[in-house]
């Protein structure tokens, strides 16, 4: 199944829920937050979310900025 | 001067100087420079992790904890109001919850003025919401009460381009926007010196954001102590009261018992 991470397309096997793609991905325990289609999933949920073909995804943190 | 307090959405703070996060050469310059301003409320961006790149590079947020400062996450770089939106819902979960925001939508990339269309529209959404907003905005009067008037819990007229430093470009629309203000009025953009900070101040403003005048200074810690105490003198000296200004000179010293 392939999904879209941050804009660039990624293979992933499913299932997958948000907790294991951040596992995959080895930004487990980083302060970010996660979109898919444009819908917030709360880090209380990231364990159950899982992914469809052709998902947009978002992990976003923070950095500087005035 | 303990008990003058900067109240933003019921939250007291001593320092009325907010600092952004961008542009320092690295974190620990960061760090110092925002240590050395005094500064409570501090100003990140939101943007996408990068994904396998420097995965040992501190997190802004190790080096600005949120259990220190109160972060301000703000939606630059954003020109839709959906944009902006999005950034902010992102920003509540990023930070647990945490809902005060810096909203601004910008209108064109050349100037990064505010586009008040799209951000009056983001604001209503984002006080629907919960946000507890504030607004970056165009020194216009009308609008910035409108903006206080639909919930906004600050509003933060620019007082030149942001980065550009050209100080205090138009007081007298900060003295409308003062004027009849009852929410807190805060200069956002364009402050280039300690003495544009202290301006700020002395014409009212409850508190002063920026961030290129003190990453952009040649040495940023500096002048970060700098504009620390330029807003200080600009508060007491708003709060004293400056002398009526005279045509002509006033002698200092007494006329009288002159011996000469």
């Amino acid at each position: 199944m392939e999904i879209f991470v941050n804009g660039e397309a990624r293979q992933i096997e499913e299932p997958c829920s948000v907790s294991k793609l951040l596992e995959n991905m080895e930004i487990v325990g980083q302060r970010l937050a996660v979109e898919v289609n444009e819908e917030i999933v709360p880090k209380s949920r990231h364990a159950e979310h899982l992914f469809h073909d052709g998902d947009k995804v978002e992990i976003v943190h923070a950095i500087g900025g005035g | 001067m303990q008990d003058d307090k900067l109240i933003i959405a019921g939250k007291a703070y001593n320092s009325r100087l907010l600092v952004g996060t961008g542009k320092y050469k690295d974190m620990d310059e960061t760090r110092d420079a925002i240590e050395a301003s005094g500064a409570e409320i501090v100003t990140v961006a939101i943007r996408r992790t990068n994904i396998g790149q420097n995965p040992d590079e501190p997190n802004l947020l190790d080096v600005i904890s949120p259990d220190k400062y109160t972060i301000l996450p703000n939606t630059a770089g954003c020109y839709t109001a959906k944009d902006a939106v999005r950034t902010c819902q992102l920003a509540r979960e990023l930070l647990d919850g945490h809902d005060l925001v810096k909203l601004e939508v910008l209108g064109d990339e050349k100037t990064l003025y505010p586009n008040m269309v799209e951000t009056i529209a983001a604001a209503e959404v984002l006080i629907k919401d919960g946000f507890k907003v504030m607004v970056y905005t165009s020194d216009d009067p009308i609008i910035s009460k409108h903006l206080e008037e639909m919930g906004c819990v600050a509003v933060m007229p620019l007082a030149g381009l942001i980065g550009s430093g050209l100080g205090i470009c138009n007081p007298h629309n900060l003295r409308l926007i003062l004027e009849n203000a009852e929410v807190p009025i805060l200069v956002d953009a364009g402050v280039g010196t300690a003495s544009d900070a202290t301006i700020a101040m002395e014409l009212g403003c409850e508190a002063v954001l920026m961030n290129t005048a003190i990453a952009g200074a040649k040495n940023p810690v500096l002048m970060a102590s700098a504009m620390k105490k330029a807003i200080e003198a600009g508060r007491e000296a708003f709060l004293a009261g400056r002398m009526p200004k005279k045509a002509y000179a006033s002698a200092s010293s007494p006329i009288d018992g002159t011996f000469f």
